[in-house]
């Protein structure tokens, strides 16, 4: 009688223990092939993880040396400008020419103040061009002889070259004024070139171009 | 007793075999979306990898700047002698 009574709840219990084996074999199973999956890819991604691992081993060191080499290279210049130009000047050079650059190099040397931005008012290179001629309003103040000739600086290289107008006899450039040979006729509404006073007008005996709404003829006045 | 069999038996089907299965489901979903994500893992290192064979040129960068700070330091030194000090 028991036996009848206990029987469906069994019958139940034994049902769901086999109902969650049989989920958990078919959940693992499927777990397992995809494992297998990651396991293969994993096998896929990590020799060129190693080539990656391999190859910028040596970065940093190059990097590092590279970067000394450069460092190097900046101490070396910043300390000739200084020496050449000044502390003031030189940071002003290097504003101008990296903005921010002036303040890091004035920070490098332990000052706070800011630099003036010599390459925002002049133009590049101007302050080696005013340390080299001393005859520029910009160079005039600075101490020491000039590195040029102010006066002949221009005509020493010219006088290597030769006369770009050539060795024949070639008309220089037209004066101007009242003792020019060539006069303008100052009555004339329209600025037209005349022959000088006295003097038959050469334009005259020159052809015009015969045109009824053209020509130098319409700007004759009759 | 034939009660708390009944009981039993309910609660192992409607509890404990959706939880065992809501669990399973998790793990498997969780496992079926890493093969993509190492699909992708490879492609970018292969990539990376093929990039970064130019760090072979570094060599050649590092051998050209030690020249080129060597070419500025001896144009330094003349323009010290050129220049006059400030």
């Amino acid at each position: 009688m028991i036996s009848y009574a206990v029987a469906p709840a069994a019958i139940i219990t034994i049902l769901g223990v086999l109902l969650i084996v049989l989920a958990i074999v078919v959940f693992l199973v499927a777990t397992i092939v995809e494992l297998k999956k990651i396991s293969v890819g994993l096998d896929v991604v990590i020799p060129p993880v190693g080539e990656l691992v391999a190859k910028t081993a040596p970065v940093n060191q190059l990097v590092d040396q590279i970067v000394s080499d450069l460092g190097a290279g900046t101490n070396l210049l910043e300390g000739l400008l200084v020496k050449k130009a000044g502390m003031d000047d030189a940071g002003g050079l290097i504003e101008g020419m990296f903005p921010g650059g002036g303040q890091a190099f004035f920070a490098r040397n332990g000052r706070r103040d800011k630099p003036r931005r010599i390459g925002v008012v002049y133009t590049r290179g101007a302050l080696q061009l005013a340390r080299l001629g001393r005859g520029s309003p910009l160079g005039a103040p600075l101490r020491g002889a000039a590195l040029r000739d102010p006066l002949y600086a221009s005509a020493s290289p010219r006088s290597l070259y030769p006369d770009p107008r050539g060795p024949g006899e070639r008309p220089k450039s037209p004066v101007i004024g009242k003792d020019s040979p060539v006069q303008y006729n100052p009555s004339g509404d329209v600025p037209m070139p005349s022959a000088p006073l006295g003097e038959p007008a050469a334009a005259a005996a020159t052809p015009a171009p015969q045109r009824d709404t053209g020509g130098i003829l319409r700007y004759r006045r009759t | 007793m034939v009660v708390l069999g009944y009981v039993g038996a309910l609660v192992l089907l409607f509890v404990v075999f959706p939880v065992v299965v809501v669990l399973l489901r998790g793990v498997l979903l969780a496992a079926k979306t890493i093969p993509s994500t190492i699909d992708a893992i490879a492609g970018v290192a292969t990539a990376g990898s093929r990039d970064l064979d130019a760090v072979r040129l570094l060599y050649t960068t590092q051998t050209a700047v030690n020249q080129i700070i060597g070419v500025v330091a001896n144009f330094g030194g003349s323009l010290d002698i050129l220049l006059e000090d400030a």
